[in-house]
């Protein structure tokens, strides 16, 4: 099937099996492997994406259900930002990606693509979230490494410096 | 310059992953690349009876089907999977080959390998490869095991592999229980976890498009032991096997292993000179990576009437699974020595039984062998404590070793040396920031208002054996190979310093640790400082990362290394300045002769003399390069003293962990940030073995809860903030005084946890919880020991 999606700015027209989800669109057509894959029964949140603004696990998607859509990445997080006016630093990243490296919130680093575009649309749906906020807010984004103590740290964190 | 070890420097390594750069194996894909799909057994023990590909054959895009005597015909391997760890002499090791032939032994092995040319056709043929079996039936517990009615393997005739004593004065240990005034007994049950690292096992084998040698792209934590051993299992040549671990995606011991998948891939690749490729699914994992713990413990102890320890005697049933994989026997040694804790017992003795199992083979789980240890001992002085009528905090103050005073170099009772310790702090830390007495009010006052919730306070001190390991030690236990760790460092001729690190981080931060050591010992910035890793090919010595060994075995090896190219450089400063070599000083970088400190030349400048060749002193090899392969003389053993707090709900059997308290001492730090997020980690696999995970099998040997949606891997909403702080008793073990702590909190937490919920239940009469302590077992024991027995309606 022919497929129209709007990935990080650049369109991409491709010709995909019906049955692909999107998040192996987005990894093995689009070469956009940012995006992790944890698990196969939409519980680890290690493939989250902004989908029409929304974070969306892209397992849980076929890629031609999103049709149409505009998607970002991990890859093209800081650029977003940027072009909303948010300081990207000396680094270009998006503050929260600046927060997570503060804050030491990643260890492996495979849950945290995943995490950072959770966390940054946590935080623009509840711009106050609290500490329970937070935890509330990442449930459906499984760490194995940090014990959350310092994603919950940076995601507070990023809240502050916003 | 100020130190930089000891700071808290973020980490070099975050850029990449933050940004989605870092490349894991999924990631990494070449042209022409065949998937691999794996025909997996749905039975626990059986026989195949046939195997019908033509359906799959028949399939657009599959290339081949392979079955396990199809592969054995074709010459892939010329040994079995290997198991590095005899344990005894006369250890039962059935052979294990990458595809099953004949008999299946676990849900899971593999029976039949699919090649396709995507991902989603390898998936789909798999389907298509209709395999029959004749169900036998299945060892489906290590009791059952034990019991021996139902062998594992029908070609054995036992399901006994081994049994290991370590018991160095029988007769001590025998008049310590005569003479004992209390004597406190105990059986715990090690449940077996799944390690879920976060990112699932792949490999992908590339053989060289000009012929004669392949690198294989592994998910693993040990590329040297995986290049060594998969050289011994399939007869390609050492020198044409090339191991790269990528960005490794968590380990915590599931990806120190030689697998089927990786041995398959090697070999297919290199026999049709085509890249070949596997990404394990999540719900697959059950069945293709090992699992951790699967023990029975029994322990006892035998003490005086003031509860000091007279001895200590353990022995536990272990849980090999269906086949010895390459530490799966050692594992329980790697505990053994711990059964005496943090105290000081006179005798001791353990033993140990190791039993095969139809159920998917065990081996290392971060802690391997200790955080079972550490449980037992822990939850057995709560209940001695509870035997003699003192709090759990002064049974174990009775009993430190030296009194809770600094010791260096004590010999436990199970012949080993600690190198260093100091328990008495850690413990009165902890106590003063969980507000010990504040929560025994707290804890009161609900009991005496009958409120439902309940207050649980656990401790647990403990030691680890970590810093793996002084070689002839391990030659000791034996265990196939040494212990030591390789380090190169090269100051390049542009004043940058290159190290090359045997030691293979999947997470830890080994390249900003390994900067910082640079920085303090040559005087350079730690962005000067480049870490090559993980790529056989560019670090071709090296044994790895597994045990918390890399800082106090590899690091160890770097500052040595570095200090060799320091005293070189000397050397060539001294010719410059013509002056003698005991004149130059060293400080900050710098070499100056004493005296005339305004001439002086920075060791950065000096990698560049020394390329060039120009004026270097007689007899020295033009190059600033030094190497190192340090064997450590002993083990480090860090402690600490964790405090939980529980609150658990009498009506659902709900327990919420709401305070953790951890004092960790690993000896000299290098990067407390770090040190820390090691910690954390820890500490939530430890709880989370404590409250929630267990893989679960069923009578027939079937895992029941593969996937993450049934297996119970904690979230942010199950885990409070916690407070750390940590004490420091440099180890005399090696020059840094450094320990290890990359697994002191699943080490200290389990038995922290379960400690508090005994404690909350203790009115109840409760003293023992199996773990995971779900809800439901709460709830159980809850109204067992109400009278209303189990299950009855609330
Ligand atoms: S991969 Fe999408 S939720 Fe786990
Ligand atoms: S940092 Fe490793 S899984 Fe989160």
């Amino acid at each position: 099937m022919k497929l129209t999606l709007t990935v990080n700015g650049t369109t991409h027209t491709s010709e995909v099996e019906p049955r692909t989800l999107l998040v192996h669109h987005l990894r093995d057509n689009l070469g956009l492997t940012g995006t992790n894959i944890g698990c196969d029964t939409s519980s680890c949140g290690a493939c989250t994406v902004h989908f029409e603004g929304q974070s969306v696990k892209s397992c849980t998607m076929l890629a031609v259900q999103a049709d149409g859509g505009e998607i970002t990445t991990i890859e093209g997080l800081a650029d977003q930002a940027q072009q909303a006016g948010i300081s990207t630093g000396d680094q270009d990243w998006h503050p929260m990606q600046e927060a997570f490296h503060q804050c030491h919130g990643l260890q492996c680093g495979y849950c945290t693509p995943g995490m950072v575009m959770a966390a940054t649309s946590l935080l623009e749906e509840n711009p106050d979230a609290d500490e329970g906020g937070v935890r509330e807010g990442l449930e459906g984004n499984l760490c194995r490494c940090t014990g959350y103590h310092n994603i919950v740290k940076a995601v507070l964190q990023a809240k502050g410096g916003a | 310059m100020t130190a930089v070890m000891g700071t808290p420097m973020l980490r070099k390594e975050d850029g990449k992953l933050l940004t989605g750069e870092g490349k894991f194996v999924d990631d990494i894909h070449v042209p022409g690349e065949l998937w691999m799909g794996m025909v997996r057994s749905p039975h626990a023990k059986a026989t195949i009876t046939s195997i019908d590909a033509s359906g799959a054959l028949a399939m657009p895009g599959v290339q081949a089907v392979h079955t396990g005597p199809d592969l054995a015909d074709m010459g892939l391997w010329i040994a079995p999977l290997p198991c590095a760890w005899p344990v005894t002499p006369d250890m039962l090791n059935p052979p294990h080959f990458p595809v099953a032939s004949g008999e299946v032994h676990h849900v899971g092995e593999i029976v039949a390998v699919v090649l396709a040319d995507s991902r989603y056709g390898a998936a789909d043929a798999i389907d298509e490869v209709v395999v029959h079996y004749d169900s036998l039936p299945a060892a489906a517990s290590v009791a059952e095991a034990r019991d021996g009615d139902v062998l594992a393997h029908s070609d054995l005739d036992t399901n006994k592999a081994y049994h290991w004593p370590l018991v160095p004065d029988p007769d001590a240990l025998d008049a310590a229980f005569a003479g004992a005034d209390v004597v406190v007994a105990a059986d715990f049950v090690q449940q077996r976890l799944i390690p879920t690292a976060m990112e699932p096992r792949g490999v992908l084998a590339v053989p060289s498009p000009h012929g004669g040698d392949i690198t294989l792209y592994s998910a693993t934590q040990v590329p040297h032991i995986l290049k060594v051993m998969a050289a011994a299992t399939t007869g390609i040549p050492e020198n044409q096997i090339r191991i790269i671990a990528p960005a490794v995606g968590g380990g915590f011991g599931a990806k120190l292993n030689i697998n089927p998948d990786e041995i398959l891939a090697l070999t297919l690749a290199n026999k049709l000179g085509r890249a070949v490729r596997w990404t394990e699914s999540r719900s697959e994992a059950a069945g293709s990576t090992h699992q951790g713990r699967g023990q029975l413990q029994h322990i006892e102890l035998a003490a005086d009437s003031n509860g000091k320890l007279q001895g200590v005697r353990v022995h536990v049933d272990a849980d090999m699974g269906a086949y010895m994989m390459l530490i799966t026997p050692g594992v329980p040694l790697l505990g053994s020595f711990l059964y005496t804790g943090v105290y000081d017992v006179p005798a001791f003795g353990f033993t140990c039984d190791g039993y095969f199992t139809n159920m998917t083979p065990t081996d290392a789980y971060r802690g391997a062998g200790r955080p079972e240890a550490s449980y037992a001992i822990e939850r057995a002085m709560d209940l001695l404590a509870l035997e003699v009528g003192v709090g759990p905090d002064e049974i174990r103050r009775r009993n430190y070793i030296n009194g809770g005073e600094a010791f260096e170099n004590h010999e436990a009772a199970s012949t080993l040396v600690f190198d260093s310790g100091h328990y008495g702090p850690s413990l009165d830390r902890a106590l003063e920031m969980a507000d010990y007495e504040g929560l025994r009010a707290e804890q009161s006052r609900r009991r005496e208002a009958g409120d439902k919730v309940q207050l649980g306070i656990g401790m647990c001190t403990y030691v680890e054996i970590c810093g793996l390991a002084p070689s002839r030690a391990l030659g000791g236990l034996g265990y196939g190979a040494g212990g030591w760790e390789h380090a190169t460092v090269r100051m390049l001729p542009t004043g940058k310093v290159e190290v090359v690190s045997g030691s293979t981080p999947h997470g830890q931060g080994h390249e900003t640790a390994w900067s910082q050591i640079i920085a303090d010992k040559m005087g350079v910035s730690p962005h000067d400082v480049t870490v090559l890793h993980s790529d056989t090919a560019m670090s071709p010595l090296g044994l790895d990362t597994y045990g918390s060994r890399s800082l106090a075995v590899g690091g160890v090896a770097i500052a040595m290394a570095a200090d060799k190219v320091v005293e070189k450089a000397r050397l060539i400063a001294a010719h410059q300045f013509e002056a003698a070599p005991e004149d130059v000083q060293f400080e900050n970088g710098s070499f100056s002769v004493a005296g005339s400190p305004s001439s002086s030349v920075h060791i950065q400048e000096l990698g560049f003399a020394a390329f060039a060749a120009h004026d270097l002193p007689d007899g020295i090899e033009p190059n600033l390069q030094e190497q190192v392969s340090f064997d450590p003389p002993n083990f480090a053993f860090p402690f600490g003293t964790h405090v939980a707090v529980v609150e658990v709900d009498e009506d659902t059997g709900g327990v919420k962990l709401t305070g953790y308290f951890a004092v960790d001492d690993c000896g000299n730090q290098v990067n407390p940030l770090i040190v820390e997020g090691q910690v954390h980690g820890g500490i939530v696999q430890g709880a989370a073995q404590a409250l929630f995970e267990e893989a679960a099998y069923d009578d027939e040997g079937n895992i029941t809860n593969p996937s993450l949606m049934d297996y119970l891997v904690p979230s942010t909403m199950e885990m409070p903030s916690m407070k750390l702080d940590s004490t420091t008793t440099p180890s005399t073990t090696n020059p840094l005084g450094v320990k290890g702590v990359g697994e002191a909190g699943t080490i200290g937490s389990a038995a922290a946890v379960i400690n508090a919920v005994c404690d909350a239940l203790s009115p109840h009469g409760i003293s023992d919880l199996e773990m995971p302590a779900s809800p439901q077992r709460v709830w159980n024991a809850i109204n067992r020991a109400s009278g209303n027995g189990e299950g009855g309606a609330s």
